[in-house]
Order: structure tokens, then C-alpha cells, then sequence
């Protein structure tokens, strides 16, 4: 974006705030872009001849007569295949020193995918993590969020996730990133050889907050570009969506708007939806699939932000560290895919669901055990091989660091199943018993 | 209205999809604007007017909306459009059919037609010249799907008319004249298949609403036993996320026995709308035989969808339901979720710079949703016959808590709770509906305890009441049992605990994903009820609390088999007989 000839110029700023400015111009459309002295801006109010203007990167040192260009369009991306493999900032420019690409301008944010040209999610998408492929399925098309707290290696997580997930194309949007693991990712995937197929959209600590918002937008129009033109299989990493809300929480603030539950704005829901119902399964074959990051606080899934994303979402999966193993685990009790019941037992192999549900059955009867012995009760022997099934369960299938198959992941449970307990404390269905049950 | 000059006027500001518009005329409050933006034209309601200044809220995007842009003002409200070939239709909220645009995306400024003007319908007249008729009585129907669809008097029609004509039996367009009436004062108007009515107004071409007394019987046994809903009553499902509130809705919009369902997606994933589409197609209406989509219309304005069309979506479905209520149909309106629409409301709020009330809602919220759910109700129609809209909301609580301002106003409208418990859901025990906070106010009611006693027998009430004694008199012994450990409470405690899981686990819990635990018709509730009060009446001999425990176990595993199996069939009597056995190895004399 940079100024063409016979633009109109102003430079007569009315009001400043923190991060607004105000000036009297005509003929300016809603959601324009402009440039305040350099300093890229959008139109959030227009009111007679009064334009308000959102200042990205904040307004300081913005002097009342600083040159205000009008770029008379909405934020845009240019799209193509020459997006792969790079890096950009929030506005879409590289940040890896390489040259602007090249390829059709799209405005971001566009409309939605109307809902009878959708198709029911129906392709599994593997992770080789048991807490996840065993536990809680995910599927094209899906939109699921991972809720940490901020000490978790979750970043670490996503790109193992994203580097074994069978995706045509990975859409990093990373928001509030530390330099550090801005890095991370940029070295795991080019150690990982798999640069050419990914392209991140990156807003580091070291960058205004403000300017968070844009990067979901231009990372799912650089996805739609893939999924819906290309009919390519999209994965869209967001990380991490509280500190996205955060901003949009910091430019309500700053609009004197009025704020609601957690001092969110009142429309949090409705952004968080509009950027996660961008996932979706198209006819042709391509999709989009979106696995973000809401870190918590304390582990409080009440607060505004979790409990919008649980809304919209389908599913979450709990990260927490299970201190039998000493290894981070995807909690099997508290995550969820709504979607799982479309491919478990039908693309993977018939015993699926009661495996999974077995399982998790016996581990709550160990943490139950583990309660009691807590409190002093006697422990009877199913309570012993409960819990000793529970550390096995952890620590050949739950734990993270594990990469193994869905059905290597189904005959190791029937391993376990048949190590510690009777065919009839496990009462899976009779025919699935005689078919898999090994001693 | 007239025919006069359309306002006009000039958008003065714009703050999202709040849009000031200088107007050179009347302008009136809820009339329908059009903004022309280069080459799409926007609809827009007025919400506000100050002086020559009107307040319009823009039914999409307002990106690229200059200072100076042309608005015309349309003379009417916002209005749905009734006829023959609603049904089976997907509709956004406002009433755009969505089949009927080309592309993958939603293009701004597209709006489709809701009805086929070109679609033959086959006519048969109810009326006859001479007869004198008012608003929404009958004059013809034409068959949709497996209905018959009532052609009527239109609803804005005031006082008394004469036919003059009607048209023979045949096959007619909705655009046909199918009949001419004329008023007092002799004029003669043409009446068609089609009408339109704002959304925002109750149609009351009804004699009156008395109170509701039949059951509205949905196969899901923890709201037919326990909490039953009446036909054209209204009741609301809070629960936090991951709960079920959308499969228990889906479950009600596949058994319910009513005639048409009108389900109104607002706010909530395309997903599920998705899975709609896919399956409702499928599916067969366990009532009629015939595909469940023939009874079905679906309006759906997914959370990505324009929010402030989200409030339309939900009106729009209650004229809906109504128009076919004074067809003599029982109509069943499910809307997920609530919470969303009010949410919409606190958003054009905000914009406003109203003044807040509780979380940033607006201060009538609590009116609002009064006024929306009163529209639900049985009617008796002018002719004697009889139609019902009976309403179940969702609502999505922050937090999952509810004391929140949607959950409270909603519980001061609605007869029926469901509230749906986390730690039920956590425990898996579906649907979550939390057995001693719900409630049907229904129960009170004399006429349906008459209803009940004639429908499944006199001493029903009882019964349900009796249960529900179960249930809390369980919980109540599970505390202590925490509290004082197994082995120092009386069995008698045990066993109050086990009689209340036997409720819970055989007829509280239903497999919605099990083609017969699914839908079990009251016969079949009955029975098991009759059959559960029965064991909880018995005696049983037990040394030790530790025989408790594996018996009922034994006991509820023997009785899933038979909710398993088809009611009646070998199978289920094979259960039955393993079920005595298991009592009588028990039964103290």
C-alpha cells in the first residue's frame, strides 16, 4: 500500500486519542484503509463530514498536521501460489526479506460460505497424538481450540500438529507471538523440510497490539484463496485467540463503547464467530480446518473469552500436565470433538468408539481410586489395577510425545485391557471381545 | 399507507452497521429502507428517528458505505412473505431462500424470492359465494407435500367481507387470483395464494387462546414423563456448551408429534445446520412415514451471518409457525439459540449509546422475550377447529451460569425449564437435563392433570410426582453417604440412593443415537415408569451395603436391554424374564 498520484490529501486532524483520529473529509468509505503519517489506519466512524480513523500502531508522536491519505479500499491480500512458504506481517507484507508477492487482491474479511453450499465434515485428519486421534477426533472442516494456560508448550504442540497432520497447506496466523517463538516455528518447519507447503502470518510481542486484529483475516482469506479456488486441504493455526480478544477488548475501550461480562466488548461473540465459522468443507473437496489457542487463566473456562470460544467451537481439547508421568497430556475427561462421531468407527476401524470410551471409563474408575486413597480409604484390588492401567494408559498412548497410528493406538489399548483387567470389567460389546482381545 | 412519494434521504454517518440517514419526509418506526451502494441495493430498519434523522440498522455489511449515499424508504415493516412452498425451504433470516443463489458465497445485496412464482399447485375451494368471511378464514387449500395447505383470507384484511368468487377446483400459480371479495363499502379485491405480514406483529385471525391442555408428546422421556409440554406451550433449554442442547433440540424437531416444525438456527454453527441439511432428507417422520423435511422449514442465520438479521430470523419464524397455526395445525418452533438474538440486541444497543442495564443488555430485554414467547399458544380458530404454536428456546448462558440476565428473563416467560446440568454431561449421562431444577408448570394446570389421568392413567400425576420424591430422596442419601462413608450409613440409604439411579439410568437417560432408545412413545413410558415404581415399591433382603451396589447394577444393565430392544418384541421379553429373575434372587417375602 503507498500513496498513488491525485489522491486527496488531508492535513487538518480535529481529535487524537490513544488510538483514534479524527478529521473532517468527504467522500470516504466505511472500513477504508488510510495512511496518518505513514502509519497505516482504518475508517471505524464516519459521522457528517467527520471520519474517526483507528490508528494501528498507535498514535504516538502523530502531530494534528500529519498527512492523511485515503487508499479508498478495505484492508487486501494479495493472493497465489507464490504465498507459500513465506512471511508476513499483519498487513500482508513479507517480513523474510523476500520480494512482495505477486497475484490477485482480495479484501479480507469477506462474506460467508452460504450454508447450503457447505458439506457435512467427513475426512479424518490424523496427528498420530492419542489424545487426540483416539480420544477426540478431528475432521476437515472442523474448528477446535486448544485452552492451556500460558505455561504449557502449546506452541510446541501446534506444530507437531500441524507438521503431521496430512494438510495441503498450513496457515499459520500467529498473534502476540514472543520473537522467541516466532523462531520456533520458523525453524521447526524449515528443519522439517516443509517450508513450501506453509505460510504464517505472524504479529510478534514487538509489534502493536492493535494490529493483532487483521492477522485471522488475512490468514483464512489467504486460506479460502487455497481451499475454495484450489480445492486444497487447508489446516489454519491460531495462536493464541485471548490475546486477539485482548486487542479487540483495548480498541472497544478506546470507542468508549460500553463493555460486558470479563470487560469484553458486548460483540465478542459475534468476532470470534465470524473468524471461526470461516472453517468449513467445501463440495469440490477443499477445506479449511482452524486449530487455535485461548490460553487461560488459573485454568478458568467461565471467563468471557473461553466460554465465547466454547460456544462457537466444536470441541476443545485440555492440555494439562498428568503428574504420574510427568508429561503434558491431552485431558481426556475435559476435551471434546463434537465432530468425531462422522469418521470413528467408520473411517477408522469398527472397535473405535468402544475402545475410546472404555478407556476413559477406566481411567475416571483410577482417578476415582486415586481420590480415595487420598482420603484414607483402603484401596481394593480393581482400584489397584485401575490405577496401574491408568499409568500404562498415560504413558504408551496419552502422552503427548507419542506418534503412532490410530490402529496401532487401538491394539495397544487392548493390550493394556487385556494386562490389568477380566473381559468382564472391560463389557465391550461380545463380537469386538472375541475379534481383538489378545492375552 | 399510500401510494405517495417514497421518502427519500442521505446517509449522514456510519459506526458498523449503525447507519444515520437524513430523510426528506415521513419516515416511520421498523419501515424498511434500501440503501443504494454502487450496485447493490442494502436492506436496513429504521430503529430510531431524531428530528430529520433516522437510525437504521443495515442487514449486512457496511463496507465501503460512503457519506451522501441515496436511501429509499420502502412504506412497510419488515415483512415475511406466506404461501404455498414454505415447507422443506432453507431460508435465512430474512426469508431468502437459500437454494436459490448461485454462488458459494453469500454475495451482499442478494435477496431471493421465498416462494416459486411458477410452481403449480392443485386448488380445491372451502368457501362459497356468499359466505361471509374475516382475516385467516378459509377459502380454498391447495396440497403441500403431505398437507393441506389453507389458502386465506389475508391477515391485514379488517372487518367483514362477501365472496363474490372463487375459483373452480384446478391448478393455479400462487400468483393466481383465486378469489374476489368485497367490503362493505362494494369494493372488490382480488385475493392470491400469497400474503405478506411484518414479522414483528402477532397474527391474531384466531376467536381466542384458550389455556393449553393437550400434551405434546416428543419421545424424549425425561420432558414426556417428568415435565411434559403442552401443545402451544412454551419452554427453554439453558445449559452451558458441550451439554446437548442442540441434540436434544434435533431430537425433539425428529419425534415431536406435531405437524409442522420450523426451526430456527440463530446465531449458532453452520455445522449443525449442516447436519440438518445432510439428514433431514434422510430421516423419516415416525408419525407420518413420509421424509421429515417435508414437514420441516429451516431458517437459519449461522453466527457468521449478518447479526443484526439474527433478530429478524427469530421473528420470522414465529409468523411462520403462526401462519400455519390458523391452518388448524399443530406447529412446534424450536430456536437455538436465544442467547444469540439477545446478544444482537445489546450489540445495536451499544452502538446506540443507550444506557445499559445487567451486562450491557439493553433494559428490555425481559420485555422483549415476554412479548415473543406470549406469541406461542393453542388458538381456537373462528371455524371450530383448533391450532397450536408451541415453542422450546435455547438459551447459551455466559459461564453456564444462570443468573444471568437472558436465563432469568426467560424463566419469567416460559413454563417449562430443562436445565441442562455439566455434571451430567460430564458424567455422560444424556440428555443432561438436570431431573430436580426443571420443571413444568404445566403440571399445575387442571386441565392437563385431566388430560393425563384420561391419556395414560388416573393416577399419573402421582406417579411423576412419586418419581421425582425418588429422585431427590437419592440425592439426598448420596450426600450422606459421601459424607459418613459406605459402611456407616443404614442400607436403607443405599438403597434410596440406588431406587433414584434405577429412575435415572432406565428412564431418564436415552441413547439419542439409538434408532430405538430414541423415540419411545408414551405407551412404552408408561410402562417402564409403572415397571420402575413398581421395583422401587419392593422389598428387598440385603445383609450388607455391599450387595446393594451389584445388584442394581445387575438390575439397571437388564433394564437398558429391554429400552434397547423393540417394545413388546422377544427380545424385550427375554430382558423382562432376566429382570424378574434378578428381583426375585431378592424379593424379601
Amino acid at each position: 500500500m503507498s500513496t498513488k498520484a491525485f489522491q486527496r490529501i488531508y492535513t487538518q486532524i480535529t481529535q487524537i486519542t490513544k488510538a483514534t483520529c479524527t478529521l473532517k473529509a468527504t467522500g470516504v468509505g466505511y472500513d477504508e484503509m488510510a495512511l496518518v503519517a505513514g502509519r497505516k489506519a482504518q475508517v471505524v466512524k464516519i459521522a457528517g463530514d467527520e471520519v474517526t480513523l483507528q490508528i494501528f500502531s498507535g498514535t504516538e508522536g502523530i502531530p494534528t498536521n500529519a498527512e492523511v491519505v485515503f487508499l479508498g479500499k478495505p484492508p487486501v491480500i494479495k493472493v497465489g501460489e507464490d504465498l507459500a512458504g513465506r512471511f508476513f506481517n499483519a498487513y500482508g507484507e513479507p517480513i523474510d526479506g523476500g520480494p512482495e508477492v505477486e497475484g490477485e487482491e482480495r479484501e479480507i474479511g469477506g462474506p460467508s460460505v452460504n450454508p447450503v453450499k457447505r458439506m457435512q465434515p467427513s475426512k479424518l485428519i490424523a496427528t498420530g497424538i492419542a489424545g487426540i486421534d483416539l480420544n477426540n477426533t478431528i475432521v476437515t472442516g472442523q474448528k477446535i481450540p486448544f485452552f492451556a494456560d500460558p505455561d504449557q508448550p502449546y506452541n510446541q504442540i501446534m506444530a507437531t500438529v500441524a507438521l503431521r497432520a496430512e494438510a495441503d497447506k498450513i496457515i499459520l496466523g500467529g498473534m502476540g507471538l514472543t520473537h522467541d517463538d516466532y523462531l520456533y516455528y520458523k525453524n521447526t518447519f524449515d528443519n522439517a523440510g516443509a517450508l513450501d507447503r506453509i505460510i504464517s502470518f505472524v504479529n510478534t510481542t514487538e509489534n502493536p497490539p492493535v494490529e493483532r486484529l487483521l492477522i485471522p483475516d488475512m490468514a483464512l482469506t489467504a486460506a479460502e484463496y487455497f481451499a475454495n479456488d484450489k480445492n486444497e486441504k487447508v489446516l489454519v493455526l491460531l495462536t493464541d485467540m485471548t490475546l486477539y480478544a485482548d486487542a479487540l477488548c483495548i480498541v472497544s475501550n478506546r470507542m468508549d463503547q460500553i463493555p460486558s461480562k470479563d470487560s469484553m466488548p458486548g460483540s465478542l461473540y459475534s468476532d470470534l464467530a465470524k473468524i471461526y465459522e470461516k472453517a468449513v468443507q467445501f463440495p469440490e473437496g477443499g477445506s479449511i480446518t482452524i486449530i487455535a489457542v485461548t490460553t487461560l487463566s488459573g485454568g478458568d473456562i467461565t471467563h468471557a473469552i473461553p466460554d465465547n470460544t466454547g460456544y462457537i467451537t466444536e470441541g476443545q481439547l485440555f492440555l494439562r500436565k498428568d503428574t504420574d508421568i510427568s508429561k503434558v497430556i491431552v485431558d481426556p475427561f475435559r476435551s471434546l470433538s463434537r465432530l468425531k462421531q462422522l469418521v470413528i468407527g467408520k473411517q477408522t476401524r469398527e472397535d473405535h468408539p468402544q475402545v475410546m470410551n472404555t478407556a476413559v471409563r477406566l481411567f475416571a474408575d483410577a482417578a476415582n481410586a486415586k481420590t480415595k486413597l487420598e482420603n484414607g480409604f483402603d484401596l481394593t484390588d480393581y482400584d489397584e489395577r485401575a490405577m496401574a492401567f491408568a499409568l500404562d494408559y498415560s504413558r504408551e498412548l496419552l502422552a503427548i510425545d507419542v506418534n503412532i497410528d490410530i490402529t496401532k493406538m487401538l491394539d495397544t489399548a487392548w493390550a493394556l485391557f487385556a494386562k490389568h483387567f477380566s473381559k468382564a470389567e472391560v463389557s465391550i460389546k461380545r463380537s469386538l471381545v472375541d475379534k481383538y482381545w489378545h492375552e | 399507507m399510500n401510494n405517495t412519494q417514497r421518502t427519500t434521504g442521505s446517509v449522514s454517518g456510519v459506526i458498523a452497521n449503525l447507519v444515520t440517514v437524513k430523510v426528506d419526509g415521513p419516515v416511520f418506526q421498523n419501515e424498511i429502507c434500501y440503501v443504494k451502494l454502487d450496485d447493490v441495493d442494502l436492506m436496513a430498519e429504521v430503529i430510531k428517528v431524531i428530528g430529520d434523522t433516522a437510525y437504521i440498522q443495515v442487514f449486512e455489511s457496511t463496507r465501503g458505505l460512503k457519506v451522501g449515499t441515496q436511501v429509499e424508504f420502502m412504506q412497510h415493516m419488515l415483512e415475511v412473505t406466506l404461501g404455498p412452498g414454505i415447507l422443506s425451504k432453507n431460508y435465512d433470516g430474512l426469508q431468502n431462500d437459500l437454494d436459490k443463489m448461485e454462488a458459494t458465497f453469500l454475495k451482499r445485496g442478494e435477496y431471493t424470492n421465498p416462494l416459486d412464482d411458477d410452481s403449480i399447485w392443485d386448488f380445491t375451494p372451502l368457501a362459497e359465494i356468499d359466505d361471509v368471511v374475516r382475516a385467516g378464514d378459509w377459502l380454498g387449500q391447495v396440497k403441500e407435500n403431505w398437507i393441506d395447505h389453507k389458502i386465506m383470507v389475508p391477515f391485514s384484511f379488517a372487518g367483514e367481507y362477501t365472496i363474490k368468487e372463487v375459483a373452480p377446483k384446478g391448478q393455479y400459480k400462487i400468483n393466481d387470483t383465486i378469489a374476489t371479495l368485497i367490503d362493505k363499502r362494494g369494493n372488490e379485491i382480488k385475493v392470491t395464494m400469497v400474503q405478506k405480514w411484518p414479522i414483528k406483529m402477532p397474527i391474531k385471525a384466531y376467536k381466542d387462546k384458550p389455556m393449553p391442555s393437550k400434551i405434546l408428546e416428543t419421545g424424549v422421556r425425561t420432558i414426556d414423563t417428568l415435565n411434559p409440554i403442552t401443545e402451544g406451550g412454551t419452554g427453554f433449554i439453558p445449559g452451558p456448551f458441550g451439554c446437548g442442547k442442540t441434540v436434544l433440540q434435533h431430537a425433539l424437531a425428529k419425534q415431536a408429534e406435531a405437524d409442522i416444525i420450523i426451526m430456527t438456527a440463530c446465531g449458532e454453527r453452520a455445522n449443525e445446520v449442516v447436519e440438518v441439511f445432510t439428514e433431514f432428507p434422510e430421516l423419516i417422520d415416525p408419525h407420518t412415514g413420509r421424509k421429515l423435511e417435508e414437514r420441516t422449514t429451516i431458517i437459519c442465520n449461522t453466527s457468521n451471518m449478518p447479526v443484526s438479521a439474527r433478530e429478524a430470523s427469530v421473528y420470522t419464524g414465529m409468523t411462520i409457525a403462526e401462519y400455519y397455526r390458523n391452518m388448524g395445525l399443530r406447529v412446534l418452533l424450536l430456536a437455538d439459540s436465544t442467547s444469540r438474538w439477545a446478544q444482537a440486541l445489546r450489540e445495536m444497543s451499544n452502538r446506540m449509546e443507550e444506557l445499559p442495564g445487567q451486562d450491557a443488555f439493553p433494559v428490555d430485554l425481559s420485555a422483549i422475550i415476554s412479548n415473543f414467547y406470549a406469541r406461542a399458544g393453542f388458538v381456537n380458530l373462528n371455524n371450530g377447529a383448533t391450532g397450536s404454536v408451541t415453542f422450546i428456546g435455547t438459551v447459551s448462558p455466559a459461564g453456564g451460569n444462570l443468573k444471568e440476565p437472558v436465563t432469568e428473563s426467560t424463566k419469567k416467560a416460559a413454563r417449562c425449564f430443562y436445565a441442562l446440568s455439566q455434571d451430567r454431561a460430564d458424567g455422560k449421562r444424556y440428555p443432561a437435563v438436570e431431573p430436580i431444577d426443571s420443571y413444568s408448570k404445566y403440571l399445575d394446570y387442571d386441565l392437563v392433570r385431566e388430560y393425563l389421568s384420561k391419556r395414560v392413567s388416573p393416577n399419573w400425576v402421582d406417579d411423576i410426582e412419586r418419581a421425582k420424591n425418588i429422585i431427590l430422596r437419592g440425592k439426598e442419601a448420596k450426600e450422606q453417604i459421601n459424607i459418613l462413608g459406605d459402611d456407616s450409613v443404614p442400607i436403607e440409604y443405599h438403597l434410596r440412593f440406588w431406587r433414584s439411579e434405577l429412575i435415572d439410568f432406565v428412564i431418564l437417560q436415552q441413547d439419542a443415537f439409538d434408532d430405538i432408545d430414541a423415540n419411545t412413545p408414551f405407551e412404552r413410558q408408561q410402562y417402564m415408569m409403572e415397571f420402575v415404581l413398581s421395583i422401587a415399591d419392593t422389598k428387598f433382603n440385603f445383609t450388607s451395603f455391599e450387595e446393594v451396589n451389584p445388584f442394581f447394577k445387575k438390575l439397571i444393565n437388564a433394564m437398558k436391554q429391554m429400552n434397547y430392544s423393540e417394545f413388546n418384541s422377544d427380545t424385550f421379553k427375554k430382558y423382562l424374564s432376566e429382570v424378574n429373575d434378578i428381583l426375585n434372587e431378592r424379593r424379601a417375602e
